[in-house]
């Protein structure tokens, strides 16, 4: 038993994380599903002496409002494009790096670089990369970006990836090869890392047994991974449901090309921009969906990996 | 299959390139392993035999020298051409697999003209797990199973294929004491069963004795001494061999030999010629004591530890290089505890002379 005297100074010392949790974790999430279910909050209005009704008229307003299902589309594409290139890629880089002897920490360090660099600042570099200045025949100088400037050079034709009158399918292509760049650096370091606790006697094994190549990859490497790899591939989905400062970091917080604002906004684009207008019922009740969409999708996964995930 | 190795080398570069120091992990090892024999390579730990199974299996390239299997020149064959089956020292067995998958994995490497059909494969798998008794467990996975059981698995894979050679690395070592007794027989009577020629590496110098038709000493990447067991643990070509092999071990002891008697401190206790006159070590097994109340050595009793059919006798003596003298002696002599003194003969063939400097082995004859 403790006595009194020690259980208060137990409560002394827990406070500052109690306190912190409370005011930072445990209030916002309460405060959230508050303002959700109270019709039309604002805290403007509240602070004016409106009163609101309890009830889900925000959760019908998101999904009515005009751009939600756009958002929800573009997500869902977003996610479901870069999680298994991303995670398929990084496997390969990693398996590549890890049979390699030379220059293996050199190439580790490069391909680690845009995980420590702003993403905000890579989001600038690919849109010059894919930029166009000036447009073709109206007398200006013409000045494509590299990529267009590639594309010429093996005879295609240049491409309005994100300027204004460019397709949706250009904007999304920019945005899935700028995802899953930005994506990798982390996913290599955990399969990496995944990779180097294998024990070497397996492939030992396997090369005494006169396994060929491929069959030692996927009967061996991608089963001893695959902890390792589900891991990647939730945390991938649930940081491809929160993307939102890629879009910025390439189109601005116009989120779309200069003449369709707001073409590739996002779940969280949303919810930022009913919270600019004063709306914190709406997006509330937009995070709340979100957060029930990561919350299916992670089950999903867990249910997937526990028949895929070896031992 | 019978295996030569000639002149066998392994040279791992330094790691730390200021001193440079290369490690010579086995110094030009020739032996012939006889066909369908299972040897034993024996040795402390880095003393290279781990080294020569795995230039032996391909998965180590030699420095120089040749491996032969048969008349076939094997060195430059790439380790899944050699036809090997490999034991693991903890068995790496897939652990994503079960018992059956692991079994059939190798089969179903095969290709072109060695391609089996499923139900071939099946039945060689199955054979190969009744010959290691685990043909119940087919649907577990390596984790479910006891050490013994994964040991079992591990020789089932190994054998499946057929190898022209079965080569395992310290097989026992991560077993239990009663198990280790039971599976290195189960080893022995696999290995008769098949008929594969078959070389093991361990440390433990009892197991290499009791199942192995042959062993092989090896001390710091150099070979010392090849034979049978018991000729080896009769006839020690060094001190080393002489301590390596038997438990408890033997005594050791500063002695010389002088106008044709061998002695130990002040007492005489034997009588050899053939000998010139010399400071000598003196190793006696534990077996060669004989108790005997005017016998030639004279020890201070410490002990007498009782195991049942034999009592071991712990006693000091100041010549001794180890610290205590431990002499197995039959549990129907009485020692006399009070007495504080123990005397004993020596049996001259448990008796061996070595170099004082070398530690090569000094023969004499029996006066």
């Amino acid at each position: 038993m403790v006595d009194n005297k020690q259980q208060w100074k137990a409560w002394l010392y827990l406070s500052p994380a109690i306190v912190l949790l409370l005011v930072f974790t445990v209030w916002p999430i309460f405060n959230t599903l508050r303002m959700a279910f109270l019709n039309g909050y604002g805290s403007l209005g509240e602070m004016g002496g409106a009163t609101f009704e309890f009830g889900i008229d925000n959760f019908l307003n998101v999904i009515e409002y005009k751009n939600f299902l756009q958002c929800l589309k573009n997500t869902v594409i977003l996610c479901v494009a870069t999680v298994p290139i991303s995670t398929i890629l990084a496997l390969l880089i990693a398996v590549a790096l890890n049979s390699i002897k030379p220059l293996q920490k050199t190439l580790q360090t490069i391909f680690f670089l845009p995980y420590v660099t702003n993403s905000i600042a890579i989001g600038m570099v690919f849109a010059a990369m894919f930029n166009i200045v000036g447009l073709k025949g109206n007398g200006v100088a013409e000045t494509w970006g590299i990529v267009n400037n590639v594309i010429q050079f093996f005879g295609g034709e240049p491409i309005n990836w994100i300027n204004a009158g460019s397709p949706y399918w250009a904007n999304m292509t920019v945005m899935i090869i700028y995802i899953v760049w930005n994506a990798l650096p982390f996913k290599i370091l955990v399969l990496l890392g995944g990779l180097q606790s294998i024990n070497k006697q397996y492939y030992d094994a396997a090369k005494v047994d006169g396994t060929p190549r491929r069959r030692v990859f996927t009967k061996i490497t991608v089963p001893l991974l695959s902890p390792m790899i589900a891991y990647v591939v939730i945390t991938g989905f649930i940081g491809g449901f929160k993307e939102y400062s890629s879009i910025v970091g390439i189109f601005g917080d116009k989120m779309g090309p200069a003449n369709d604002a707001g073409r590739l906004n996002t779940m969280v684009g949303f919810v930022y921009d009913a919270m600019a207008k004063d709306r914190q019922g709406r997006a509330s009740a937009a995070a709340l969906i979100l957060f029930a969409i990561i919350l299916v999708v992670t089950l999903i996964n867990n249910q997937v990996s526990k028949k895929r995930v070896h031992y | 299959m019978k295996v030569v190795l000639q002149n066998l080398t392994k040279i791992f570069p330094s790691r730390d390139k200021k001193s440079g120091k290369e490690v010579v992990a086995v110094n030009d090892f020739t032996f012939e392993i006889p066909d369908g024999k299972l040897i034993g390579l024996l040795g402390p730990s880095g003393c290279g035999k781990s080294t020569t199974l795995y230039m032996i299996s391909g998965l180590q390239k030699p420095t120089s020298g040749k491996i032969f299997f048969g008349d076939d020149d094997v060195t430059e064959l790439s380790t899944e051409n050699r036809g090997i089956g490999l034991v693991f020292q903890n068995y790496a067995l897939y652990p994503h697999m079960t018992v059956k998958q692991n079994i059939l994995f190798p089969l179903q490497n095969l290709k072109g003209a060695d391609k089996l059909s499923k139900e071939e494969m099946l039945e060689r798998a199955y054979n190969a797990a009744k010959l290691v008794q685990i043909d119940e467990l087919m649907d577990r996975k390596p984790s479910e199973l006891s050490g013994g059981q994964q040991q079992r698995v591990a020789i089932a894979r190994a054998l499946v294929k057929m190898p022209r050679v079965l080569l395992l690395d310290e097989p026992l070592s991560n077993l239990d004491a009663r198990l280790r007794l039971q599976t290195r027989e189960e080893i022995r009577r696999i290995q008769k069963e098949t008929g594969i020629t078959t070389v093991f590496v361990t440390h433990d110098q009892e197991e290499a004795m009791s199942i192995s038709d042959m062993i092989v000493v090896m001390k710091l990447g150099v070979v010392q001494q090849t034979g049978k067991p018991q000729e080896v643990y009769d006839d020690p070509t060094n001190l080393f061999v002489a301590k390596f092999l038997g438990t408890p071990p033997i005594n050791v002891f500063n002695g010389s030999v002088k106008g044709g008697k061998v002695y130990i401190g002040q007492d005489a206790v034997l009588e050899v010629t053939n000998v010139a006159d010399q400071d000598v070590l003196i190793g006696i097994r534990p077996e060669g004591f004989e108790l005997c109340d005017d016998g030639a050595l004279c020890c201070t009793l410490n002990n007498v530890e009782v195991m049942g059919r034999d009592v071991s006798v712990v006693s000091t003596n100041e010549a001794s290089v180890n610290p205590v003298i431990r002499s197995i002696i039959d549990a129907d002599n009485k020692v006399d505890l009070a007495s504080g003194v123990v005397r004993y003969n020596i049996k001259p063939h448990k008796l061996f002379l070595f170099n004082k400097e070398t530690e090569e082995r000094v023969y004499f004859e029996v006066k």
